[in-house]
């Protein structure tokens, strides 16, 4: 049997708007894979370092304060640094569209925003597991 | 309201009646936006239990589920408030400005990330939230600019504040003695309720203990000093944003309340000198009915418990008096336009509901924060509401109904089995502890978007009727990434600026109280007038009272 995908959900920042978090995190865990949720309050430095931690293949960040243009690429950033190749980095929250492009061009591959069915993220994640196997 | 052989002679008819009706079971199943289910019909039957003087009474009296005063909107309308706030002081009052010139009658200030967790913004925790999703405030410097040209005895001024409620209320004193205005003539709410942060919205500092403290020394002063000033808004706000059901919103709001009004007379004060000044905040969901009949649920609670629970004998104790605002998780990202027609079915039921204050959501919510253009439908959507429907000419119109007063009935006993679970689990601080309430709102989150999938549930423009090739055309207001350098640059000046020798002082003076048992509002104050920063202020409530952690429960 295949093993199951190991994401991180975690919550950069300062905002405690974990609803959207959580929702995914228990959509995810109920598609069978297993999921890691770091908690509030996170660094940039913690998020990374439970990454590398826990060995994750997708790292899923949420931010509700529209502080992701500096927290997402920091992240990203700082995983190049500590070493990561081939983890998927994801994000969501209220993320306006004309943001999309420049966290993509930082190495945030996909942007979910709110309405996204949980179903969605899902399929995006697994579709990006089964062609990294194959590569 | 009936008698028993009437009640008998409607529940026969009512089977000969539905016994020719079709089968419409397969269409549902029916149920109210939380997932209760919802009668067909309603009769006399349902609510065979109502005693009009003992459940309902007067609007202005005891049990007050009719309202919270006898002239309701007769005697004064609901205050307009729009919660609003970005960017700089200078920025969010030129917004403050703009809002009173287009007929808003009350401010409410919306803080931003570093200011709710009591970090400057020159901190490193702070990088890229400066301004973002409120207004940044460091030191009283700041809070002269947001409040500059408003006069501070003729507003009435809402702040959304928890963990570090007593230093903006004292940055808030500081700037009325600044204008000339005492504190017994401020006029305002702090949210100041650190219960629901553990619960639902999870921007705390320190652990339940202090925090409690905290609260208490605010009651304390501000029966004092700041005799009109509303002390806690206990809200119920934010439980439901987090995903919470109607009912889980109603109980988890009140047993919050009563678990301050506890912590008020285990500190020793008075009920009746401290439990006028509380208020509530609740949301206005979609479910109609639901929703005025949770508004007046909640007022019927709050009397019965305050009299017989705690002994209140005053009615400004009993009343419970209410802000409001529409649901921001119910708006959508689609199709934003029409998040303009769900505000104004939402504001109708917190109208219908007696709300003394109300919010109304602007449409471009979940994209950011909102434009002037949007800001202003949602304010125009009040005031069509109270100038053109005529809904606030008859109070509490919809008393009587027998499905709004079954419903009313029904939220009124979950509400009660909820408060004996939470008691059995200890009390409020206990059940969070434990991660009660958090993994109950997370579950109810969890039920609703699954619903959402199956389209067991339909929200127009997400799972139905739906535009793939949808072009948002709409303006954003965006946060000019030079407020968050402007405003280290100031906070920079002020530091070297200011008489540090003082502010150490202060600082000493605060540390020792909060390691005492002395009230710490005067000290927070002394921190303000020297110009203090809120970070400074918190670092030693850190250093004194530790940090809460996040539990993950879910």
């Amino acid at each position: 049997m295949d093993r199951k995908i190991r994401v991180l959900v975690a919550k950069p920042g300062l905002d405690g708007h974990d609803r959207g978090a959580k929702v995914v995190a228990s959509a995810l865990r109920d598609a069978g894979m297993e999921v890691i949720y770091t908690g509030l309050h996170q660094t940039p430095e913690g998020i990374v370092e439970a990454a590398v931690q826990e060995d994750v293949d997708v790292v899923g960040l949420s931010v509700l304060s529209g502080a992701h243009m500096t927290l997402f690429p920091r992240i990203v950033e700082l995983l190049r640094e500590a070493g990561v190749e081939g983890m998927l980095i994801i994000g969501g929250g209220i993320i306006p569209a004309d943001d999309h492009e420049f966290l993509r061009e930082k190495g945030v591959e996909k942007v979910f925003t709110p309405g996204a069915p949980t179903s969605e993220i899902v399929d995006y994640i697994r579709s990006w597991f089964e062609k990294r196997k194959t590569v | 309201m009936f008698d028993s052989e009437e009640i008998k002679r409607i529940s026969g008819q009512k089977k000969r009646w539905q016994k020719d009706l079709p089968d419409c079971s397969a269409a549902g199943p029916f149920e109210t936006v939380s997932g209760a289910p919802v009668e067909f019909l309603c009769t006399p039957e349902d609510v065979r239990e109502l005693d009009y003087t003992r459940d309902l009474g007067f609007p202005g009296m005891y049990p007050y589920t009719r309202g919270a005063y006898g002239t309701m909107y007769r005697g004064r309308q609901w205050t307009m408030r729009q919660f609003s706030g970005f960017g700089s002081a200078a920025d969010t009052n030129r917004r403050f400005h703009f809002l009173l010139e287009k007929g808003q009658t009350g401010l409410s200030t919306a803080f931003d990330m570093p200011t709710i967790m009591g970090f400057d913004s020159d901190h490193a925790r702070s990088l890229g939230e400066v301004g973002k999703c409120g207004v940044a405030i460091d030191s009283l410097e700041d809070m002269e600019t947001l409040f500059r040209g408003i006069p501070l005895d003729r507003v009435s001024t809402s702040m959304t504040i928890n963990a570090p409620a007593a230093i903006l209320l004292a940055l808030y004193i500081a700037v009325g003695e600044k204008q000339g205005v005492p504190s017994a003539r401020l006029q305002g709410t702090i949210q100041n309720d650190i219960l629901k942060e553990y619960m639902a919205q999870k921007s705390w500092i320190f652990p339940p203990g202090p925090s409690m403290r905290i609260i208490t020394d605010i009651l304390a002063f501000c029966t004092e000093h700041v005799p009109k000033w509303n002390t806690i808004s206990i809200s119920g706000y934010h439980i439901r944003e987090a995903g919470s059901t109607a009912l889980q919103e109603l109980a988890f709001t009140l047993a919050d309340g009563f678990a301050y009004v506890e912590a008020g007379i285990a500190a020793g004060l008075d009920v009746d000198d401290f439990a006028p000044r509380l208020s509530h905040f609740f949301n206005a969901h979609l479910d109609f009915f639901e929703e005025i009949a949770k508004y007046r649920a909640a007022r019927r609670i709050w009397a019965r418990h305050m009299k017989e629970k705690y002994g209140a004998k005053k009615p400004e104790s009993l009343r419970l008096r209410f802000h409001t605002q529409t649901a921001g998780c119910s708006l959508t990202a689609q199709q934003p336009e029409n998040n303009i027609v769900r505000t104004a079915f939402e504001a109708l039921s917190a109208v219908l509901g007696g709300t003394q204050s109300l919010h109304t959501n602007s449409m471009d919510e979940t994209l950011a924060l909102p434009s002037e253009k949007a800001v202003t439908i949602a304010l125009r959507t009040q005031q069509i509401i109270a100038s053109e429907t005529g809904v606030a000419n008859t109070v509490d119109p919809l008393a009587g109904s027998y499905l709004l007063e079954s419903l009313t009935s029904r939220l009124e006993q979950g509400a009660e089995e909820y408060f004996r679970k939470i008691e059995s689990l200890g009390g409020v601080i206990a059940a969070l502890e434990k991660g009660f309430f958090q993994t109950e709102i997370s579950r109810a989150a969890y039920r609703y978007q699954l619903a959402i999938e199956k389209k067991a549930r339909i929200v127009v423009g997400v799972n139905e009727y739906v535009q793939p090739d949808e072009n948002l055309d709409i303006d954003l207001l965006e946060i000019d990434r030079c407020v968050e350098e402007d405003q280290v640059k100031r906070l920079k000046v002020l530091r070297e600026r200011r008489d540090n020798g003082a502010v150490g002082q202060s600082l000493e003076a605060l540390r020792s109280a909060a390691g005492g048992s002395d009230n710490m509002m005067p000290r927070f104050l002394d921190c303000a007038r020297c110009y203090a920063t809120e970070g400074e202020i918190i670092d030693v409530l850190r250093e004194e009272f530790g940090e809460y952690k996040d539990p993950k429960f879910f």
